[in-house]
């Protein structure tokens, strides 16, 4: 087994009460709300997984997760330990409390069915029944759809569990031996957030069967970051973030 | 594509946008859109819609992914957020344009600078007012990742995101070819706290050439 990447970082606390445990399917999409204070572990339960999601205020859904805000106020083009994940409003959605995976992409985006049926062939319900092949968009329009979100609310997604690195020219390269079969991400909400998840493989996985993995979720109260947070003393920026946050929640 | 230089008084469109301030407009099908740096290390921030379904509009993602790479120049299709081609660039004398950056705003100016920054103008206040202005139902929630034309911003193999000084300079131009027909948001970026445009913003000249 390959030793665990240099920049995972373990730093959560497990201790919390656990909420709710659920299995996702390969190819399941998913949507639910986190509230403030509470944490979501995604564990791939087999290697090569990918987990796109997409992230919302679920008091105001014009609030959304940013790509662009998130990775220059980090100064990193991808996500790990210690991480904040920023909405387009210098806030907080969540912030990554553990990681033994080192690297989630977040400019890669999603595949959609042109390119699933090109790469992996064509199936339909009516042979296939539920193994029929899903697609990113598509997952992620089905679930947005439920809360009255369209194609206009399609944003830059994460990508978990994957990693893409960019060489001295820009060019992409996806690592095919990132994922490892028990690699889990923890996800520390700090406002009311709405989820949105699918776990079609990444868009820039070279392989040839379409071969989604399943994912584990398991939620606990965490409560909110405290003062001596890694993830709020990762930068000075991470702090204004959290301040920014927190003026939301103020009795 | 014609490799004869396109005649200035030919121009369908020649604009000056100031320095800090937006711009909208539709550019159709076929025609050519050029934008000119002016005095060199400016940032345009730009968006594009499909003018007949603004629900498609540019997707910086679906743009880095079709090709494989972050950097758009010369040759990048300009992807919308349903997979098609927007707009194609054909001809780029800076070299190399972003897409991950985004856009300033007053909010994220306290998160990357300080909480005193946020009376300054940004462009995401660029854009909110602009849609606002064309009155067609759009709002911050038609503000997805936008393009930075001249703006340099590398990334390391290790992953690290640097905002650079720009590697453009006075006269430099990009020029694109519409796929179909576009409303094009633009903000001519106000930020004084990067290096991205040498903390002093400068005007831009908007060209628009009918089909060929």
């Amino acid at each position: 087994m390959p030793l665990q990447a240099e920049s995972s970082k373990v730093v959560s606390n497990l201790s919390g009460a656990e909420l709710w445990a659920e299995t996702l399917s390969p190819g399941e999409h998913w949507s639910g709300v986190l509230r403030r204070g509470t944490s979501l572990r995604l564990t791939a339960l087999e290697a090569r997984a990918n987990v796109a999601a997409m992230l919302y205020n679920y008091e105001s859904l014009g609030e959304r997760y940013n790509m662009a805000d998130t990775l220059k106020a980090q100064h990193t083009a991808f996500l790990t330990a210690q991480c904040a994940c920023y909405s387009d409003m210098g806030r907080i959605l969540c912030s990554i409390t553990a990681d033994t995976c080192g690297w989630h992409d977040t400019i890669c985006g999603l595949s959609d069915a042109a390119m699933v049926e090109s790469h992996y062939g064509r199936t339909r319900f009516q042979e296939q029944r539920n193994e029929f092949y899903k697609n990113g968009r598509d997952s992620m329009l089905n679930e947005l759809g439920k809360y009255g979100l369209g194609k206009r609310d399609l944003i830059a997604n994460i990508n978990f569990f994957s990693r893409v690195t960019v060489d001295e020219r820009g060019a992409l390269q996806f690592d095919e031996q990132h994922c490892r079969a028990g690699a889990y991400v923890d996800l520390r909400f700090e406002m009311h957030t709405l989820l949105v998840l699918a776990t079609c493989p990444h868009p820039l996985d070279p392989a040839r069967e379409y071969r989604p993995r399943r994912v584990a979720l398991r939620a606990w109260v965490s409560g909110p970051a405290p003062q001596d947070d890694p993830c709020r003393q990762r930068c000075e920026e991470n702090g204004r973030g959290f301040r920014n946050t927190e003026m939301m929640f103020l009795p | 594509m014609s490799n004869t230089p396109l005649d200035l008084r030919s121009a369908v469109l020649d604009q000056i946008v100031p320095a800090g301030e937006p711009w909208m407009g539709t550019v159709e099908r076929g025609q050519i859109l050029r934008i000119v740096d002016l005095e060199g290390n400016q940032a345009v921030d730009t968006l594009f819609y499909n003018a007949h379904a603004t629900e498609e509009r540019y997707s910086a993602v679906d743009t880095i992914r079709a090709q494989g790479n972050i950097y758009l120049t010369t040759g990048t299709e300009l992807r919308s957020s349903l997979g098609a081609t927007m707009l194609t660039i054909i001809e780029d004398t800076c070299g190399r344009h972003d897409t991950l950056g985004g856009a300033c705003s007053a909010e994220s100016n306290t998160v990357r600078y300080a909480l005193e920054k946020r009376h300054m103008h940004a462009c995401r206040d660029n854009f909110l007012l602009a849609l606002a202005r064309y009155d067609h139902a759009l709002t911050k929630r038609d503000l997805p990742s936008n393009i930075n034309f001249f703006m340099n911003v590398p990334v390391t193999p290790a992953g690290e995101l640097h905002f650079a000084d720009g590697v453009s300079a006075a006269g430099r131009y990009v020029q694109l070819q519409a796929q179909m027909d576009v409303l094009v948001l633009i903000s001519n970026c106000p930020q004084l706290n990067n290096p991205c445009n040498a903390y002093n913003p400068t005007p831009i000249r908007l060209l628009i050439w009918a089909a060929g």
